[in-house]
């Protein structure tokens, strides 16, 4: 006898007016399968989803619920049914407790459900304390959170939105367990991903998007991470060659004993900061974000000044920079690449051209306080062109364009200056696998030129991928570098909870 | 002890009228709408309270009016703010200039008159107390109710799943929304409270504080009542110490003129106003405090569908 599936998508069409999201798309999801849908951003991943989730109506195609059709209008009727999401970006109250946030989704009295979130935690492997704030939660514990509220909605199935994106490598582990799990209790899990090892080691099929289709439906175990690729874009991508250092390897940037306290009482504190950048090396922070990150990157920029007297110092070549604003450090040779890309590192409204204007101002763009347009413009030309920016010319403006072209571009108009010193916030954050592989190839050809680079991330496999050495980052600490070629990535996962011994350690015992 | 008593059993019924008015405004502003139409809600509040009086000769029918209308005139605000996603700013202040043009068409040929003043309420024996009894237990009915209204706003804000749907809402809408959570009604209720509120704060002013009715008598209090949320960062106890502390300054104004001390009358009528917010200023520093209570979405528009 064939079993019915949970959930089956049938010929699922959306288009929106520029384009067509979901595209014919068929999915079938059985009772305890853990089933992937893999795809680039901008696959139709995210609308396929709302639309089992009921906050996007398709137009066109059916769905089948347990064997009968039905029409999900709501996030609510979703829930009725026994489909429950965990989003990407989470949707909890800060200043609520644990047992508060779930009782808004689940009815009971915060001390049945407290009751209840403890035996549910234990079953599943998801430790949480009902009555600790979130908002001094680790992002860990926040999406166990979200798990739990979505469990105790005893749903069938359940939707994963990138769920690992956000997680330490050890907490990843803790998470796949926790999903297995419920798979044995006959929940149908719906897993979406990019990453494709994870998608191996989880998942049962796979459902593969490119481009608002389905181009596959594979077995995950049996699949290579070459195969999934070629299907989920197409061709084959290569690794960005990643050479011995060049340059002579002299201190480029000095920070020394850097303190701050944010205005933000429940950010970290940056506590005694130490941090070389030589010359034709890239260093990388790892770390979970919001572990002080932010208030580093604002202090070398310039966004920050530093007033007190444990400030500490940021030296340029020997410079002091003291309290020279952005601006004054750019034309200095350090250049930044903030995290958000509309807003701080470009201005939506404003023309490509014109945010080229914004940073490269110096280099000859003003005469007698006039702008030579001309020259912004062939600039910002040449910026599309260096770095293969899709876009409607340099008068397209900078909402217009995709995460991943827009980061292009923002990269490339900083590369233009040819920065001695380049600090890059998450880099490819949200940016599609060409484009994530095309930034660091610009990245590490900036390195070979000589320049001293700073990237952060949370992508802890974008660190070892292209960085010669690595410091963690945690509750406002920065570990000792190691070595990027020797370092483990467990240890770096180690120190990414806060063990830094652990990473020092085994770095000595290399030497 | 006479001055004592005069200055608390004076500060009681000076603060009614705000603690009214700034409990409603609490609400609203934890569920994420700033109101700052309240001086207009609580002018008109008075005039259609001290008229519903007058012709009426009931309280009840007053205060009853005083909110309804007060109501209804915050409900405009709701509207324009959650419906037709107005600047919440913007539109507060439209409303409460309304307010203040109602009022005056409202009060016009009732100008300078007076009605008899809401009757002490016997509470027998307890009044009969010396100096205590005269000190608390020689007030009128909404006194008590303004008490009563304390308490009832800090239950049901810290202690109900109402409390919690509130501030879940005041905190992030988008997220409530995902939730299933009615945002738009929820919201329009508090409004309409804070509406009520402000209406029957009002209505007090004019019909038993000072019972008579002349343009322009609210005076400004409808913005002690904003200030009070803010400074009190929106924790009940704070916000009601911060209304009896207004009502002790302007106590004390009338006693220090009872002294015949000279001091120019102009700088004692500022008083109350400069010293309830200096304090509240001083003890609102914390920031993570704030941070813990403040509704995040307070002020902003409205972005869910």
């Amino acid at each position: 006898m064939v079993e019915t599936p949970l959930l089956r998508l049938r010929g699922v069409t959306k288009a929106y007016p520029a384009v067509l999201a979901n595209d014919a798309v068929d999915l079938d999801v059985m009772p305890g399968e853990i089933h992937a849908v893999l795809g680039e951003n901008g696959a139709g991943k995210s609308t396929l989803m709302k639309i089992i989730y009921g906050s996007v109506r398709p137009d066109a195609g059916t769905v089948e619920w347990r064997g009968e059709q039905v029409d999900i209008q709501s996030p609510l009727k979703a829930r009725d049914l026994g489909i429950g999401m965990v989003f990407q970006h989470f949707s909890l109250f800060e200043t609520l407790t644990a047992a508060e946030n779930i009782s808004l989704a689940v009815p009971g009295t915060i001390a049945d459900l407290s009751t209840r979130i403890r035996a549910a935690s234990a079953q599943f492997g998801l430790d949480v304390e009902p009555d600790s704030r979130v908002q001094a939660m680790t992002v860990g514990e926040r999406q166990r959170i979200e798990i739990l509220r979505c469990i105790l909605q005893e749903p069938k199935l359940i939707i994963m939105d990138e769920p690992t994106s956000v997680l330490p490598p050890q907490g990843i582990a803790k998470l796949f367990e926790t999903l297995r799990r419920l798979a044995s209790e006959g929940i149908g899990i719906i897993f979406i991903s990019h990453k494709l090892d994870e998608i191996k080691a989880l998942c049962d099929t796979a459902t593969v998007m490119r481009g608002g289709r389905v181009v596959g439906v594979v077995d995950a175990k049996v699949e290579d991470a070459r195969s999934l690729t070629r299907l989920m874009i197409g061709r084959e991508i290569a690794a960005p060659s990643h050479s011995a250092e060049r340059g002579d390897g002299h201190a480029v940037l000095e920070v020394a004993g850097l303190n701050h306290t944010p205005l933000d009482p429940f950010a970290p504190a940056l506590k005694d900061i130490s941090l070389t950048l030589r010359s034709g090396q890239i260093t990388g922070i790892a770390g979970v974000s919001g572990n002080g990150q932010d208030a580093l990157t604002r202090a070398l920029a310039g966004e920050i000044v530093q007033g007190s007297q444990d400030a500490g110092t940021i030296v340029l070549e020997g410079a002091e920079l003291g309290a020279d604003t952005p601006d004054q450090r750019r034309t200095k040779g350090l250049h930044f690449v903030p995290e958000e890309r509309l807003g701080r590192g470009a201005v939506p409204i404003h023309t490509l051209s014109e945010n080229t204007g914004l940073t490269t101002h110096h280099a000859g763009l003003v005469n007698w306080g006039m702008v030579k347009l001309g020259k912004r413009r062939a600039l910002a030309q040449g910026t599309i062109e260096a770095m293969d920016v899709r876009c409607g010319g340099p008068d397209a403006t900078a909402q217009s364009l995709s995460g991943g072209n827009l980061q292009k571009f923002i990269v490339g108009r900083e590369l233009a200056l040819r920065p001695k010193v380049l600090i890059a916030s998450q880099p490819t954050w949200g940016v599609d696998v060409g484009a994530a592989a095309a930034i660091r190839q610009k990245l590490i050809d900036l390195r070979d030129e000589g320049a001293a680079i700073l990237i952060v991330s949370e992508e802890i496999e974008e660190i070892f991928e292209i960085c010669d050495t690595i410091q963690v980052m945690f509750r406002g600490q920065l570990s000792p570098p190691v070595q990027a070629q020797t370092a483990s990535i467990d240890d770096v996962g180690l120190a990414m909870a806060g063990d830094f011994d652990a990473l020092v350690l085994r770095e000595a015992a290399h030497v | 002890m006479d001055v004592l008593v005069f200055i608390v059993s004076g500060t009681l019924a000076a603060a009614t009228a705000l603690i009214f008015a700034a409990m409603g405004e609490l609400v609203a502003e934890k569920s994420g709408v700033l109101n700052l139409g309240i001086e207009g809600m609580m002018a008109t509040g008075a005039a259609m309270g001290f008229v519903a009086v007058s012709l009426s000769g009931s309280y009840t029918v007053g205060f009853v009016a005083a909110a309804v209308l007060g109501c209804l005139l915050s409900l405009v605000h709701a509207v324009l703010t959650l419906v037709f996603r107005a600047d919440q700013t913007a539109s507060g202040l439209a409303i409460g200039i309304l307010g203040l043009g109602l009022s005056s068409a409202i009060g016009k040929s009732y100008e300078g008159r007076t009605v008899a003043g809401l009757p002490e309420l016997n509470l027998g024996p307890l009044s009969d107390i010396p100096v205590i009894g005269e000190m608390f237990f020689q007030q009128d009915i909404m006194v008590y109710l303004s008490i009563a209204l304390i308490f009832a706003t800090w239950y049901v804000l810290t202690r109900t799943k109402l409390g919690l749907v509130i501030r879940a809402i005041g905190e992030s809408p988008e997220n409530a929304h995902a939730l299933g959570l009615k945002v738009r009604l929820i919201r329009a209720g508090c409004v309409g409270f804070g509406g009520a509120m402000a209406g029957i704060g009002g209505a007090y002013m004019s019909t038993a504080y000072t019972p008579l009715w002349a343009e322009g008598m609210i005076a400004g209090r409808g913005w002690i009542v904003v200030a009070l949320t803010v400074f009190g960062t929106w924790i009940v106890p704070r916000v009601a110490f911060g209304a009896y502390l207004f009502g002790s300054m302007s106590l004390l104004e009338l006693s220090i003129q009872a002294f015949g001390w000279n001091i120019p009358s102009q700088a004692m009528s500022v008083l109350p106003y400069v010293v309830t917010i200096i304090m509240l200023a001083v003890i609102s520093r914390n920031l993570a405090f704030i941070r813990l209570n403040s509704p995040a979405s307070l002020g902003a528009v409205l972005k869910i569908s």
